[in-house]
């Protein structure tokens, strides 16, 4: 008998990685369907007013065009929470690239075509896009994304700041950001009577599974939401969009399987992005850095149709010790698409806010920032007070600062050349919350020593049908070539999204129960399996509310070594390392991917992402992949991710947390403080691009 | 995409024939950039006459020891061609630092000569563009245009040319042949673009049905000191590889007894052409290859420039570039 | 039109083609092959990549009037590419490139070493990596860092941050070297 001991945290290859380097894995847009039908959107061209007329005939001319749906003639849709998805309903605009019509077809390119000739009319009213500090539609909201209050108050922050030795007051802006998965979102919808199956690209088939019977006006039960291979999402496909949403209104309407796959440069306008974000961040703190007064007032800006806050402050309410703090948000509501998750939403761009204060302190006090984020290491979380399940930042620091030799640094900034480059090195800290939400999981025996795992769980790219499946072998105590993981359909039992770092966590404590019980049951008939074979299902729902004394985080530390051109002012990244506390690391293999994927994207953060919303058109000027740059592999030199071995009771059976999003946040200080290093200019607008440096340099 | 017809004639008078007898025909090549266009509805040809298999595909040395270079030699090709590593680098450089790997095989010279701006604006049929729809305005004056011109730009278009190979042919004084419903003729590369002015819908003084058949290298240019013809291209892009220049130059020097012997420049990303820098070549001549004077001269060159609110870094970009570049050639000989 | 050419090795013929379709509409929708992925159609993410006339190119961007009587090779055919290549070397022995010990059939060196290295993350970019990767190495059998970088940069990933996709085609380069290596060892001993 084969000791599985090692089966959870060992460097399993992907289990799904043969059908995806064979080209056999099938995303939403290709499962066969032999008489489908292709459909193309037709985006707004204005920011905000009312539809007057739309003239659909010259793109009906084409007899490969089988129906062209608007506002007039497509079917009635009942109201959902979310209404961005309540598609061709009225002639209402509210942002420009809303959907408001879609062509369907024979083929792709007659779908475009039609699309390309529908002919709207508008009565445009004055639209409102930019977001400024002092936007007149600012409002403090109660509550923002994840449903935490909008404001904190601890202690009198204005009069200790007031009185604090060194004070530090800076503005910080982070710009519109794109998910930009590789898939844009897609799917292929059918009906059978009143039966809908639809393969789409989602983070969560449940969601999408009621959020289209509502649409509908079907019961759940008679949705069936297929996403077995799934090409990306970093928040954008959290929930449902509206590809979805029309491909089955469409395929209703022509009683055919219809294809709809988002054109990428439609993607900005309707799957959601990172909202801007203007921070101020003041510190007050004694000469020794340890701060006594801390305010990290955010301003961001949400859109007419969806009521996202980016919760930028939240990580100045966990990070470091601080007596007397605020933290607040501010919002208004402009005429643009709707703002949603993207990667570590709130605390990527909080953190390169306050992780780039944190190190301006840092400057101003002389002290050594790896240092002075450890003297400001609190014991207990500064916001709710509650204790830390574990917190292991100052371990990471430490760990990163001996593995990056940060200690033969030279603190001054501007001085390092080789040749015309100038050089320089940063770090900045790393943190993501624990999140678990309730699931269901299924596991049958069968007498022959094979298990079934049934859980409708998503991989997004994370690995998770790997992980789970080790999960399972890890608490069968059976080989893992004999377990068997389904994920990835509502005909499968319940479980939540991946999102929020939650999945492995979430959907691996449902399975890990299920296991553990039928391993009981199967020691209990004698260690073998009758022959009907045996099955076991586990609900988390209440497990999950264990736990919620302490205060549960990852945490990190990022070190980044910069090169900067001084004659054309290119910033390069050299070389970057990583060290995480996420509790127990599941599969090394897919888990180093992940920490290193979520680093690279915030390299690309730091130099290269982000749009501008076009005052006058009310749209993201940068739309596709030749504007709107991520980074290529030329960009990405050494990143290294490591991690300290963090034994964690309070999370789950497996004690592990989140890795998905923690690795982007604080990548873009980082690099910022990195090139602040070298050059000794400060930056504090995203990205740093050429035109950011040039003006600093002689 | 709209529909229309697809030619492929056997031999290049028919192709001439063929889109010189349809108003709304248009050649298509590697189809990078066309088909793209085509997608985005930007272009709406109704006859595409392939000339990709047309016997344009070879690279030459000419009799007076330049190279032939025909329009139907893909990027990569031409980029890896010893004749061109050896004799003209910056020509391979500037190849090399366009596009990816899969464009550049695809691509071809004529096409990527030919190649249409990447203004947003006028890829987005949604809005006006004086250049896809004469008179409709200009949003990107003050729109984003971050990446467009500086230089002989007007008040109908701030569109630039986001050719590299373009950059690198104008600096080394490249020939362009062409053949036409009226014949055939020739013209220096720099000639072959227009800049904006009233017309801004006009890329090129190419007629309609003519066709780049050939480019054209005079000999390279030889150091005193070296065989090897002291030349440079290079590249300002926001990431490392895969981007439009922000600036590029391309730029050739010959330093003898510490003067300037003889000097060529070009900037790419400050117009709506090749920016051959005459100014700054009339300049140098004959003066001492210093800094100071490479400075001075680069901003006899750039005066002219323009700047929009979002732009302006173009200049001092375009100014320290192609000083660090001459600085660098000069130090090399 | 009547298109008529070969893919992955395999002469095939598409009726009803509008030239004005691209070549990766072709592949995916009339020819059932899904492997290349459409992901920008712009020709500015790589991930519909594949071969034409041995030459990477982005399928998105390629009429596909222009594929007529071209060779084409996409994801689904490299393994069999691969054996082609590997039994032009070793003069027809059994092009062994797959993982021993398994039933399924055996995949080209760069698609094993992408599994083994981990470089697989959500798979959409992975197609078009691969071809790509494999032209590389094809054309350079010991790539560079530097060479690896710039030969893939045509290719976008949002997952992996590319770390692990080099580890593969580093992999595949030294699985490659050391075969190579042992072909000649075991010709010089008279094998």
């Amino acid at each position: 008998m084969t000791t599985m001991e090692h089966t959870l945290g060992a460097s399993i290859a992907r289990l799904e990685s043969r059908a995806k380097v064979t080209g056999t894995a099938r995303y939403a847009a290709e499962y066969v369907t032999d008489d489908a039908l292709y459909a193309w959107p037709v985006p707004a061209g204005i920011a905000r007013g009312e539809i007057t007329a739309v003239h659909t005939e010259a793109a009906m001319t084409d007899p490969a065009v089988v129906v062209v749906l608007t506002h007039q003639n497509a079917p009635r849709l009942h109201p959902v929470e979310d209404r961005t998805l309540t598609l061709l309903q009225s002639s209402h605009i509210a942002h420009r690239g809303q959907y408001i019509a879609l062509a369907v077809a024979t083929s792709l390119e007659a779908a475009r075509s039609a699309a390309g000739a529908v002919l709207v009319q508008y009565k445009a009213d004055h639209h409102d896009v930019v977001l400024a500090e002092d936007h007149p539609g600012l409002y403090m909201p109660e509550e923002i994304d994840g449903l935490w209050p909008g404001t904190r108050e601890h202690g009198d922050f204005d009069t200790v700041y007031a009185t604090a030795e060194i004070r530090t007051d800076a503005v910080y802006t982070t710009p519109p950001m794109h998910n930009h998965p590789m898939e844009p979102h897609a799917a292929t919808a059918l009906w059978d009577g009143d039966a809908l199956t639809v393969y789409d690209s989602n983070q969560g088939s449940v969601t999408v599974q009621h959020t289209l019977a509502q649409l509908f006006g079907i019961d759940a039960g008679q949705v069936r939401v297929v996403s077995e291979h799934v090409g990306g999402g970093f928040g954008s496909k959290g929930t449902a969009r509206p590809h979805v949403v029309l491909a089955a209104m469409a395929a209703r309407v022509v009683g055919r399987p219809v294809k709809l796959a988002v054109p990428r440069n439609h993607m900005p306008a309707v799957v959601g992005h990172r909202a801007p974000t203007i921070q101020r961040i003041r510190i007050g703190a004694g000469r020794d850095g340890c701060i006594q007064a801390l305010a990290h007032e955010v301003v961001t800006c949400t859109s007419m149709v969806g009521r996202f806050v980016e919760a930028a402050a939240l990580p100045s309410r966990v990070m470091y010790i601080a007596p007397n703090s605020r933290t607040a948000h501010r919002v208004t509501r402009l005429d643009i698409p709707a703002p949603s998750w993207m990667r570590a939403p709130g605390e990527c761009p909080g953190m390169f806010a306050l992780e780039s204060a944190i190190d301006e302190l840092a400057y101003v006090c002389g002290i050594d920032p790896v240092e002075l984020r450890i003297r400001n290491d609190p014991q207990v979380e500064p916001d709710s007070g509650l204790p830390f399940s574990s917190r292991h930042l100052t371990e990471c620091l430490r760990e990163g600062a001996r593995r990056f030799g940060w200690h033969e640094r030279d603190p001054s900034p501007g001085t390092r050349y080789e040749g015309r480059l100038l050089i320089g090195s940063g770090v900045a800290a790393s943190m993501y919350p624990v999140v678990i939400l309730p699931s269901r999981a299924e596991v049958r025996a069968d007498p022959d020593g094979h298990y079934w795992v049934r859980v409708n769980a998503t991989d997004i790219g994370t690995g998770a049908r790997t992980v789970l499946a080790q999960i399972a072998a890890d608490a069968l105590t059976a080989p893992l070539g004999y377990v068997h993981i389904s994920i990835g359909s509502t005909d499968l039992p319940e479980a939540p999204l991946a999102g929020g770092s939650s999945g492995t966590a979430s959907w691996g404590w449902a399975v890990h129960n299920a296991c553990v019980r039928l391993r009981g049951l199967i020691e209990h008939s004698g260690g073998s399996v009758p022959a009907g074979g045996l099955s076991v299902s586990a609900d988390t729902t209440e497990d999950v509310k264990s736990g919620q004394e302490y205060a549960r985080c990852a945490f990190g530390a990022q070190f980044a070594e910069v090169q900067v051109d001084t004659d054309t002012a290119e910033v390069r990244l050299r070389r970057l390392t990583g060290v995480f506390a996420a509790g127990r690391i599941l599969n090394a293999r897919t888990a180093r991917s992940q920490f290193i994927g979520g680093m690279t994207m915030g390299l690309s953060m730091a130099l290269m992402e982000g749009s501008t919303m076009d005052p006058e058109f009310g749209d993201y000027a940068e739309r596709d992949f030749a504007s709107y740059h991520v980074a290529v592999c030329a960009d990405v030199p050494a990143i290294e991710a490591h991690w300290i071995d963090e034994e964690d009771p309070h999370l789950n059976p497996m004690h592990s947390k989140g890795i998905g999003e923690i690795g982007i946040v604080g990548t873009a200080a980082a690099v910022a403080n990195a090139v602040h290093h070298a050059t000794g200019v400060r930056v504090r607008t995203l990205p740093i691009r050429p035109d950011t440096l040039l003006p600093h340099f002689a | 995409m709209k529909t229309f017809r697809y030619e492929r004639p056997a031999d290049p008078a028919a192709a001439v024939t063929l889109v010189a007898g349809t108003p709304g025909a248009r050649y298509l090549a590697g189809g990078t950039n066309l088909v793209d266009l085509m997608k985005l509805g930007v272009e709406t040809p109704e006859l595409l006459v392939d000339v990709s298999r047309l016997p344009f595909g070879e690279v030459e040395e000419t009799d007076t020891g330049g190279l032939r270079i025909g329009a139907a030699v893909r990027g990569s090709r031409l980029a890896a061609h010893l004749l061109v590593r050896e004799r003209y680098p910056a020509l391979s450089q500037a190849l090399l630092s366009g596009a990816s790997a899969q464009l550049r095989n695809a691509a071809t010279i004529g096409g990527n000569l030919l190649q249409r701006t990447r203004c947003l604006y006028f890829q987005d049929v949604s809005k006006p563009c004086n250049k896809r729809r004469p008179g409709s305005g200009c949003p990107a004056r003050e729109g984003a245009h971050r990446d467009l011109a500086v230089l002989g730009a007007s008040e109908h278009c701030i569109a630039t040319n986001t050719s590299d190979l373009a950059v690198a042919l104008a600096a080394l004084d490249a020939t362009v042949h062409l053949t036409g419903p009226a014949g055939v003729r020739s013209l220096p590369l720099t000639d072959l673009y227009r800049l904006p002015g009233d017309e801004p819908e006009r890329d090129t003084v190419l007629r309609h049905g003519e066709l780049i058949t050939s480019v054209e290298l005079p000999p390279p240019p030889h150091s005193a000191r070296s065989r090897a013809p002291l030349m440079v291209y290079r590249k300002v892009r926001d990431r490392a590889s895969y981007a439009f220049a922000l600036v590029s130059v391309a730029a050739v020097l010959d330093v003898r007894d510490a003067a300037v012997h003889e000097v060529r420049l070009a900037f790419g990303g400050l117009a709506a052409r090749p920016w051959r820098a005459r100014e700054a070549e009339q300049a140098l001549q004959g003066r001492p290859a210093t800094e100071e004077a490479f400075v001075e001269a680069v901003r006899t060159e750039l005066s002219a420039c323009r700047p929009l609110r979002e732009n302006g870094y173009k200049l001092a970009l375009a100014e320290r570039l192609a000083v660090a570049v001459l600085a660098d050639l000069a130090g090399q000989g | 039109m009547r298109l008529t050419f070969r893919v992955n090795g395999r002469q095939q013929q598409a009726d009803d083609v509008w030239e004005g379709e691209s070549l990766l509409y072709v592949l995916r929708e009339r020819l059932g092959l899904p492997g290349s992925k459409n992901a920008c159609e712009q020709g500015e993410c790589g991930s519909c990549t594949v071969r034409l006339d041995g030459l990477l190119v982005c399928s998105c961007l390629v009429a596909a009037g222009q594929a007529q009587g071209r060779d084409v090779v996409t994801v689904e055919g490299l393994a069999s590419q691969a054996k082609k290549r590997a039994d032009g070397r070793s003069g027809g022995a059994d092009g062994r490139t797959g993982k021993a010990g398994t039933d399924l059939q055996p995949l080209s060196p760069i698609q094993q070493a992408f599994i083994d290295a981990g470089a697989v993350q959500c798979g959409f970019c992975t197609p078009g990596m691969l071809v790509a990767a494999d032209e590389l190495l094809e054309r350079n059998a010991s790539p560079t860092d530097a060479d690896i970088r710039e030969a893939l940069s045509g290719n976008l990933c949002r997952c992996t941050g590319y770390q692990t996709i080099l580890a593969a085609v580093r992999l595949a380069a030294a699985r490659g070297t050391a075969d190579t290596a042992g072909t000649a060892d075991t010709a010089g001993t008279g094998g």
